[in-house]
């Protein structure tokens, strides 16, 4: 098969952002990243003790992979086709057919095998995000929102990818937009959002999550080195700065992109109270940075005894309280 | 963050392949990406967690060449697996598997079953069976 659809591959910060983003452009509807991630309400914390991976709890900045996406889809009115496939040939068989009838398809992928990603990067993560927009000879053309560029992948690449093993094993899922709203509703789409963003992080009802949860693991993150030991307090620290910088999570790069967002919604909705919280939340977004480089040190220091916890702990607190300031206000702000 | 501050502190962790946008303020207060390279306390982090995984395969690997672990167990850890992973990508048991961490019965295997653990590292059967450890065959 020679096929190439007419799809504009577009990089972005947050592979789940960027497949919504870029499948709208191709059906007309022109939908940032920021926005996509705004409206999905990306923004999150949760602080999960009890939830270990490799003896580590997790600290994470994002909602579990799909939400972003199941909600953009109901805020905006986009219906998707989703399908899983038991038999891999199956699966390439039914893409192939996709890419036949002109449809960009999008599908779940393990990273660890895929061949484009650069070494350091390549964990058994099975959640990432890419579309697949035509075929040329054996080679699929593959756009991945993480990539600078449109990759391509052979036929055994790409089913290798789809049949990762483990943790949210993709297990040929894919999925393409079966109908695309002609005026969507924007405004309504981005108050909701902006609602639920604010009800996560301040209301719900758990010590863990939202603001509550930064500060309960301040108090966590400061008694680390007493409890612990220093050598896995150090790596205990090193899950929350990875989950906070690496790839498709981020807690700065989060804040940053949510204040992006608030300015284009400043805009739709002539509302410029959100483009001066769109400020504020860029300066929340330095506290994080600030946070990443000491905890970062303490990592780096693993070994040794560090008095830098009680820094960190104390910077957590006054992130949690400008957090706190700051959905407050941006609740107000869509009254 | 400001665009200009946007850090590009290279540790090679991309190589080459690609850079990260990062969302920033420009001089005018306007929200805009900015691609970076990278940035120190992440490259770290990352290094850290390689470090980690690097350490462990080192050490899997003397018990191979000591004769403890078959060189199953260091093609596992090499590819950061645990035994429930890799019984997932062999279809196997997982106490199946951890028997062939044994020296004892992984030398007992057919070749079907050394074919298919050769596939999922992304090595020759071969190479599987090397005990030539010493010679610098195995990176």
């Amino acid at each position: 098969m020679n096929k190439e659809l007419n799809f504009e591959h577009k990089q972005s910060a947050h592979c789940e952002n960027g497949v919504v983003s870029n499948m709208m452009r191709f059906y007309g509807i022109e939908i940032s990243e920021p926005m996509v991630f705004g409206i999905g309400s990306g923004l999150f914390f949760s602080y999960l003790p009890f939830l270990k991976v490799n003896g580590i709890p997790v600290t994470s900045f994002r909602p579990l992979p799909g939400i972003i996406f199941k909600r953009i889809s109901k805020r905006l009115g986009i219906k998707f086709e989703k399908h899983k496939y038991s038999k891999p040939d199956k699966a390439m068989a039914a893409l192939d057919k996709n890419l036949e009838n002109g449809i960009p398809t999008g599908m779940l992928v393990g990273v660890y095998h895929l061949t484009y990603f650069p070494d350091p990067y390549r964990f058994h993560f099975n959640a990432h995000n890419l579309v697949v927009f035509g075929k040329k000879d054996d080679n699929y053309l593959i756009s991945d929102p993480i990539m600078e560029t449109p990759k391509t992948l052979t036929y055994d690449e790409l089913k290798r990818v789809r049949y990762a093993k483990g943790t949210f094993a993709p297990k040929g899922h894919m999925y393409w937009a079966k109908t695309t709203p002609t005026n969507p509703d924007l405004s309504g789409a981005i108050i909701k959002g902006i609602k639920q963003t604010c009800k996560d992080m301040l209301t719900i009802p758990v010590p863990l999550i939202g603001v509550k949860g930064i500060r309960y693991l301040s108090k966590k993150l400061r008694k680390y080195p007493k409890k612990l030991g220093a050598r896995k307090a150090a790596s205990y620290t090193g899950q929350i700065v990875r989950a906070q910088e690496e790839i498709g999570t981020g807690g700065a790069g989060f804040r940053f992109m949510y204040g992006a967002f608030l300015q284009e919604a400043a805009q739709v909705l002539n509302n410029p109270t959100l483009k001066e919280l769109s400020l504020e939340i860029s300066e929340v977004g330095d506290l994080w940075r600030e946070f990443a480089i000491i905890t970062g040190r303490i990592v780096k220091n693993r070994n040794k005894a560090d008095e830098s916890y009680d820094t960190a702990a104390d910077l957590l607190l006054k992130i949690a309280d400008k957090e706190e300031d700051f959905y407050k206000k941006l609740q107000k702000a869509i009254k | 963050m400001k665009s200009k501050d946007v850090p590009q502190d290279d540790a090679d962790m991309m190589r080459g392949v690609f850079r990260e946008p990062v969302y920033s303020l420009d001089k005018d207060g306007n929200y805009t990406t900015v691609k970076s390279v990278g940035w120190d306390p992440k490259n770290e982090v990352m290094q850290e967690a390689w470090d980690v995984i690097n350490e462990k395969v080192e050490d899997v690997k003397q018990k191979v060449i000591n004769g403890e672990l078959s060189p199953i167990a260091y093609y596992l850890e090499k590819n950061i697996m645990d035994v429930g992973l890799l019984a997932k990508y062999m279809g196997l048991w997982k106490w199946t598997v951890k028997k062939h961490l044994k020296p004892k019965n992984f030398n007992k295997l057919s070749d079907d079953i050394l074919e298919k653990y050769a596939k999922v590292f992304d090595i020759t059967k071969e190479e599987l069976i090397d005990m030539n450890w010493n010679n610098g065959v195995v990176e």
